[in-house]
């Protein structure tokens, strides 16, 4: 298992990570608007980019995605059977409705297992090197949602 | 009992068993059938290791102080069981305490000895060791009296969401028993086979080793070896394995 869901030994890479990221606890989270089950608008009004969504939810430090979900990547090995099935998610969903998921899904349902990776506020007991910020940020959330609304069977 | 009220006795348990959600089930039961084999095999198992380090400093004098085996004589006797019973509350501090613990302060009171340290080398092995000597009794803890705030906390630990990821252990260990995190099978979250041998870890740990593996997966605070908080999981755990039998030295992933 990788590095990111850590269950093992911490990775060197997580500490370089903290202290380049504490640079943005300083900063209040963009804020968003939430209509129905969806938040319509781009957060901080930026635009993503799929390729670079796809790196982070492949990559075991930052999205770590795939300890839940399945993505239609064969050369992944070892994805989670947790989380619903990605491929084709962008058929099923909106851009408005993936941003939502990826923003806090408890916004839409109180019991989700699905990790809030755009929200500071009312978490408990949060690990001092990912504390104050966001597992995600606003262009990465962004980046993210650019590429689950490209995940559509060809 | 007689032969009609074991049977009896056995429809009953055999009924118990197939109530689904409520039955518990060790942590080597998600593992492959290669691995269970492995960790049943004292020659494949790496676990064995500790134990056997674990038996020889049991018997071994330091200076003039006494070996464990001078108060524990015929150990495979005197102690099978001991380690089903914890986590207990200690008679004389009134506190919550496991059988690391235990071997800590036998050392400190009994031998006069400077700890061993958690995580060391030696108190893993003497724990496994000691531990080996209760394989296949069933988990007996208590959770009343002195013990039963510790229980409370520890159930109140084990149900709330924690870390920037926001899950309760509930929601993986009861929720998303058998589902695929990774390369890993979800198992109940109970500590019957520890201290274990982990693969990722490359030697032997304790549970509570286990324990900040799984705090820092969800990205929450990762509490000291030996703290109250995990001392309070960690008999909550043991009382949902109540009637599995201890299994140490494990070996997982
Ligand atoms: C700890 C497990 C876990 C992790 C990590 C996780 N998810 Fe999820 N996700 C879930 C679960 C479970 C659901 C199902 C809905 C629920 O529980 O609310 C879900 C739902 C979703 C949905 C809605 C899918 C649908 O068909 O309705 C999307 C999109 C999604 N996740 C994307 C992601 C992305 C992208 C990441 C990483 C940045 C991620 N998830 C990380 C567990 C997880
Ligand atoms: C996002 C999922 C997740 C959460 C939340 C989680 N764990 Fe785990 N846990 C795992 C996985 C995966 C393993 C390794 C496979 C297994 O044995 O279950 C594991 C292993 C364990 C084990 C070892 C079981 C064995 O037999 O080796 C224990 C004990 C445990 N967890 C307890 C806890 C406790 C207590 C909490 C809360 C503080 C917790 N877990 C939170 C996923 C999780």
């Amino acid at each position: 298992m990788g590095p990111g869901f850590r269950f093992g030994r911490p990775g060197r890479l997580a500490i370089g990570l903290a202290g380049l990221l504490s640079a943005h606890s300083a900063t209040a989270l963009e804020s968003y608007t939430v209509v129905g089950d969806a938040i319509p608008a781009p957060l901080g009004g930026r635009i993503g980019d799929a390729a670079r969504g796809r790196a982070l939810v492949l990559d075991r430090t930052q999205g770590n995605c795939l300890i839940c979900h399945h993505v239609p990547e064969p050369d992944e090995p070892f994805q989670g059977t947790i989380g619903p099935d990605l491929a084709g998610v962008g058929v099923r969903l909106d851009s408005g409705q993936l941003r939502l998921r990826l923003v806090d899904a408890s916004l839409f349902n109180p019991r989700t297992v699905m990790p809030p990776y755009f929200r500071t506020e009312g978490l408990r007991d949060v690990a001092p090197q990912y504390r104050d910020r966001p597992a995600l940020t606003a262009q990465e959330i962004e980046d993210v949602v650019a590429y689950l609304a490209s995940l559509r069977p060809l | 009992m007689s032969a009609a009220g074991r049977a009896f006795a056995a429809a009953l348990l055999a009924l118990a068993g197939t109530a689904g959600a409520g039955e518990i089930k060790s942590g080597s039961a998600f593992l492959s059938p290669q691995m269970q084999r492995q960790q049943a095999d004292q020659a494949r198992n790496p676990g064995w290791l500790w134990v056997e380090q674990g038996e020889e400093l049991f018997s071994r004098r330091e200076g003039d102080a006494p070996g464990c085996i001078s108060c524990h004589a015929d150990p495979g006797r005197s102690l099978r069981g001991a380690a089903a019973r914890y986590p207990q509350i200690d008679a004389a501090s009134g506190k919550l305490i496991n059988l690391e613990g235990r071997i800590e302060q036998c050392r400190a009171v009994r031998q006069k000895r400077p700890a061993l340290g958690h995580e060391s080398q030696e108190l893993l092995g003497l724990a496994a060791y000691v531990a080996s000597l209760s394989q296949g009794v069933p988990v007996s803890v208590s959770a009343e009296g002195a013990a039963k705030p510790y229980y409370e906390a520890g159930k109140a630990f084990y149900e709330r969401r924690q870390g920037q990821l926001n899950l309760a252990c509930t929601q993986c260990h009861d929720g998303l028993v058998g589902r695929k995190l990774r390369g890993d099978t979800i198992s109940h979250g109970v500590g019957t086979g520890y201290p274990a041998y982990r693969l990722e870890w490359n030697g032997l740990g304790s549970l509570h080793r286990r324990l900040r593996a799984c705090s820092l997966g969800v990205r929450a605070t990762q509490f000291d070896y030996g703290s109250d908080d995990y001392l309070a999981l960690e008999l909550y755990l043991a009382v949902r394995a109540r009637g599995l039998p201890v299994e140490a030295p494990g070996l997982r992933r």
